[in-house]
């Protein structure tokens, strides 16, 4: 039974799911079943914030290596809680002028903006490490990328500008964005969209069990 | 055993291929950063997409209501951040009403800080605009693409009051609005999920409403099928589409400002590219040979 | 090392459910859908007639009332719902007599009894009535309003909403998916039946064995990043699949295997599917719920916790695979810098190009879907990868001929059908 039920809980909720698109009365069922995942998961973070203290608990008492980073993820976790629930002065937590707004502005946001904008440094590294003219499809795919790095900024137009209008690097990325790059984009999302079909399938059906630890 | 036999000395081409990344990182980062000292002034066209969204906001009579969904947090604000102030300038300027709204926890908060910054400009500041009235601010609602599906029935479903507590009925700018059929025009900010996609999926297909858009520069490719087929009136991709729709405002600002950093970015990259192309083919021949 | 795994066969009794799903599935879907045909053909809207004369009220220099009020039932929904459609106001736009909203009336009867249920702001010309009670005729009028007084619209036709039990919008979609779906469930019977199904090699698949025996030989630990989605994301479910696989080959290498997820009930998930699989490798001594942790809901809180991970603990192998957005480069740059054998699969068109440059393997799209397929070599798993196929071959078939009927009709000025419609319900 305890492999039996959750497979058919997944079909009959998968196969609700797909015939309540196709018959407008079962949506009421449809939204009721988005709703009960909505309360699951929410109900479901107290899970990982438990798990989260336990583990850099376990950590700091063990004095395990990296126990210091284990300090600060209990500490910066209770501050922000403690000062976003009790100290917020009527308003809401998220108002501008409230202590909460202040770590996030002053805090959150720089830390959050600092990891995005590692990625112009991966960026870099990676396509050197990358883009190497080692055979025919690689040399395309080189060629593309200058066209369109060069053709995305200003210094393509500052190349390009001795040659006609509809023809300078922009027009080129642009003509690469509008055409190869969206004929691939849109092959590549048939194929997903299919594999999530069958995928989906799967599971509905049981063949797929090892998600539901059944195999 | 002789440890000399055993270690070759690398070429000056081995060495160039396997440079250390912090190297790159360094040319980057003076890249990156030098040029933000210079005032520069660049002129670029306004590519056809970017155009769409300007006439899209355009066409739009005074008093139409345009709602803006910010979907997108913190680490997004270099390229999106500057959008949001220009499509606010750019509504505010032609007598608009702006709701706003966000699929993203720290999306309104990122309204706010894009509403203090469109503030400080003297000609919106002498429009003298009213909270309630030219603008509203309903806040965020967890429930991803249900809430767009949700709105399109009626905003009270998802959002029974405002990000301040104050029911919707009782907002002057609310009161002749109740689904998507009462907005004129969307405008989503979007950095993933959920975003412009869940926006055309659920909003445009099932409620044909019109939908522009401003997207990150890595999104942004996703989103020309959906122009293509109609789907989308135009989309703002990454810094670029947000300097080429500051100009198209004849406004420039932040966006057009960076432009400048990204362009002197980009060549380093395209020149470490060649210098490693260069290197790779040199150690080829000397093989071969 | 290296050699591929026999499959344990499914249990008879599942197999016999399978079969008997499957042929009811295929018989009830055609009679649907020649039921659906038909009834498309037949189906017409009752519209009792009106009775009574409209009352129309005087107010003192009122504003032009809006013309041609019409409501309809809206289509292909639950019911209870009518659209009204009408004509602005000639003095919606400007003037003395200027249009500041419309408040739309609703009655059962024609002469009165109106009752005011919703209001639209000037230059509206529709409003959803979602509040109504199926099969009873409504009548409405619109009342446009102004500073200088109001006025109402003539009475509409009656109309009434009625429940739709299929969405013939839909109607391709539904077709196109009975096709798919009947010829997945054709591809895993027929793979039933013992003939081995060809699915050509997958690089990044090859070498997951490869990788967790390097991971044992060096001592080092395997990392395993199943997304930073829910489990409600099928990238996720199939990134949770494969982490099933590749943990009963850690378990049988007696390898070290670490999973921090970035969701709580993620992190439920892997950890049964993590216990399950060292429990068929038969090594549950060596389970430890500490192998799967919780890190963060935030995105790049995450990306950093891992890339902390990462340079801390250098591990030897790191699985990516399920939904990333743009902490994708900076997982796999960091991993590589670390000299990490990279397999990464995700079907987000958007990281691709970012794993296919930094990663050792990439599993682009519907490979990660395919995968848990590939790895359990289970032949009704790799028959539904071919019926997945088959989809393919109608929508390249579907390209190719409207692509050519396209062109002629461009070309040689030809009024030939436009495929495109055809498709308009997905």
């Amino acid at each position: 039974m305890r492999r039996e039920v959750p497979l058919i809980l997944t079909a009959i909720v998968g196969i609700t799911m797909i015939i309540a698109h196709f018959i407008p009365p079962l949506n009421i069922l449809k939204n009721l079943f988005e709703d009960w995942f909505f309360i699951i998961a929410a109900f479901a973070i107290y899970l990982g914030i438990l798990n989260l203290i336990l583990v850099n608990g376990d950590k700091i008492y063990k004095k395990q290596k990296g126990w210091l980073f284990g300090a600060v993820v209990i500490l910066g976790f209770l501050v922000i809680t403690i000062i976003g629930i009790f100290f917020s002065g009527g308003k809401s937590f998220q108002d501008p002028g409230t202590p909460f707004y202040y770590i996030y502005m002053n805090l959150y946001y720089p830390l959050s903006a600092t990891m995005f904008a590692l990625l112009a440094f991966f960026v870099a590294s990676a396509s050197y490490r990358a883009f190497r003219a080692r055979n025919v499809e690689a040399t395309m795919l080189l060629l593309a990328a200058f066209i369109l790095m060069l053709g995305r900024v200003p210094i393509g137009e500052w190349i390009s500008a001795w040659l006609p209008e509809g023809y300078r690097l922009g027009d080129a990325a642009d003509w690469i964005m509008d055409f190869p790059m969206t004929a691939g984009q849109k092959a590549i999302m048939i194929g997903i969209a299919l594999g999530v079909v069958s995928s989906a399938l799967r599971v509905i059906l049981g063949l797929e069990r090892a998600y539901s630890a059944g195999e | 055993m002789n440890e000399t036999t055993n270690q070759e000395k690398k070429t000056f081409w081995e060495k160039l291929l396997s440079i250390d990344r912090r190297i790159i990182f360094l040319f980057i980062a003076v890249a990156i950063s030098v040029p933000l000292f210079f005032k520069t002034s660049l002129d670029m066209p306004v590519s056809p997409v970017v155009q769409e969204v300007y006439n899209a906001i355009e066409k739009l009579e005074a008093g139409s209501k345009v709602l803006v969904s910010f979907d997108y947090d913190p680490g997004s604000m270099p390229e999106l951040q500057p959008m949001a102030e220009s499509f606010f300038r750019h509504c505010f300027r032609n007598n608009l009403k702006v709701i706003i709204m966000g699929l993203w926890p720290q999306g309104p908060l990122q309204a706010n800080i894009a509403l203090d910054q469109v503030f400080k400009d003297e000609d919106i500041k002498a429009k003298n605009l009213q909270y309630g009235i030219d603008y509203v601010n309903l806040g965020f609602t967890a429930g991803n693409e249900v809430v767009i599906d949700r709105m399109g029935h009626d905003f009270r479903e998802s959002y029974p009051a405002d990000s301040r507590g104050t029911p919707l009925s009782e907002i002057p700018l609310m009161r002749g609005v109740r689904n998507y059929d009462n907005i004129d025009l969307i405008l989503n900010l979007s950095a993933g999920y959920p975003g412009t996609m869940e926006w055309v999926q659920y909003a445009v297909d099932v409620f044909h409403v019109k939908l522009a858009a401003g997207n990150t520069a890595v999104q942004a490719p996703s989103m020309y099928p959906y122009i293509q087929t109609g789907q989308l009136a135009g989309v703002l991709g990454g810094m670029k589409g947000g300097a080429e729709y500051e100009i198209a405002l004849k406004r420039p600002a932040k966006a057009v400002s960076y432009m400048f950093s990204q362009a002197i970015a980009h060549g380093v990259i395209c020149l470490f590219i060649i210098i490693g192309n260069i290197a790779f083919f040199s150690l080829r021949k000397k093989k071969t040979s | 090392m290296g050699k591929t795994k026999m499959v344990r066969q499914s249990h008879h009794h599942v197999g016999k459910l399978e079969n008997s799903f499957f042929i009811s599935f295929v018989l009830v879907s055609l009679l649907l859908s020649l039921c659906l045909f038909a009834l498309r053909s037949t189906l017409a809207e009752e519209v009792p007639t009106a009775q009574g004369e409209t009352a129309i009220q005087k107010d003192s220099v009122p504003p032009v009332p809006p013309t041609n009020v019409t409501a309809k039932d809206i289509p292909n929904d639950k019911g209870g719902a009518i659209t009204v459609s009408w004509e602005r106001s000639a003095d919606d736009g400007g003037g003395a007599k200027n249009v500041t909203g419309y408040e739309i009336l609703r009655s059962t009867k024609r002469d009165g009894g109106y009752e005011h249920i919703g209001n639209s702001p000037p230059g509206a010309t529709s409003f959803s009535d979602n509040a109504t009670k199926d099969k009873v005729l409504y009548f409405y009028k619109i009342r446009a309003l102004s500073s200088t007084g109001t006025s109402e619209s003539e009475p509409s036709a009656p109309a009434f909403s009625k429940r739709q039990w299929f969405n013939f919008s839909r109607l391709s979609l539904f077709i196109l998916s009975l096709i798919i779906g009947s010829a997945i469930f054709y591809f895993i019977e027929k793979a039933k039946s013992g003939k081995g199904v060809f699915i050509r090699k997958i690089a990044g698949l090859e070498a997951v064995d490869d990788a967790v025996g390097r991971a044992t030989e060096m001592g080092r630990k395997i990392i395993f990043i199943p997304g930073i989605m829910d489990m409600d994301s099928m990238q996720t479910i199939a990134g949770v699949t494969i982490l099933g696989r590749v943990a009963k080959l850690v378990a049988e290498y007696e390898a070290k295997l670490e999973v921090p997820v970035c969701r709580s009930l993620v992190m439920v998930t892997c950890r049964e599917v993590v216990k399950e699989a060292y429990l068929n490798a038969g090594r549950p001594d060596a389970y430890n719920d500490d192998m799967v942790y919780y890190l963060t809901d935030d995105q790049f809180a995450y990306a950093a916790a891992l890339d902390g991970l990462f340079l801390r603990d250098r591990p030897a192998a790191v699985f990516l695979q399920g939904q990333f957005y743009a902490e994708s480069l900076i997982l796999a740059e960091t991993a590589n810098s670390v000299g990490a054998i990279q397999i990464a699969g995700t079907a987000m068109p958007t990281q691709l190009p970012f794993f296919v440059a930094a990663c050792d393997y990439t599993l682009i799209g519907e490979e990660l879907f395919a995968a848990s397929a590939y790895l359990s070599k289970d032949p009704k798993l790799l028959g539904s990868l071919k019926g997945q196929d088959v989809g393919k071959f109608i929508f390249l078939l579907a390209i190719f001929i409207g692509a050519i009927l396209l062109t002629l009709n461009s070309v040689l000025g030809l009024n030939l059908p436009d495929l495109r419609e055809l498709f308009k319900g997905i």
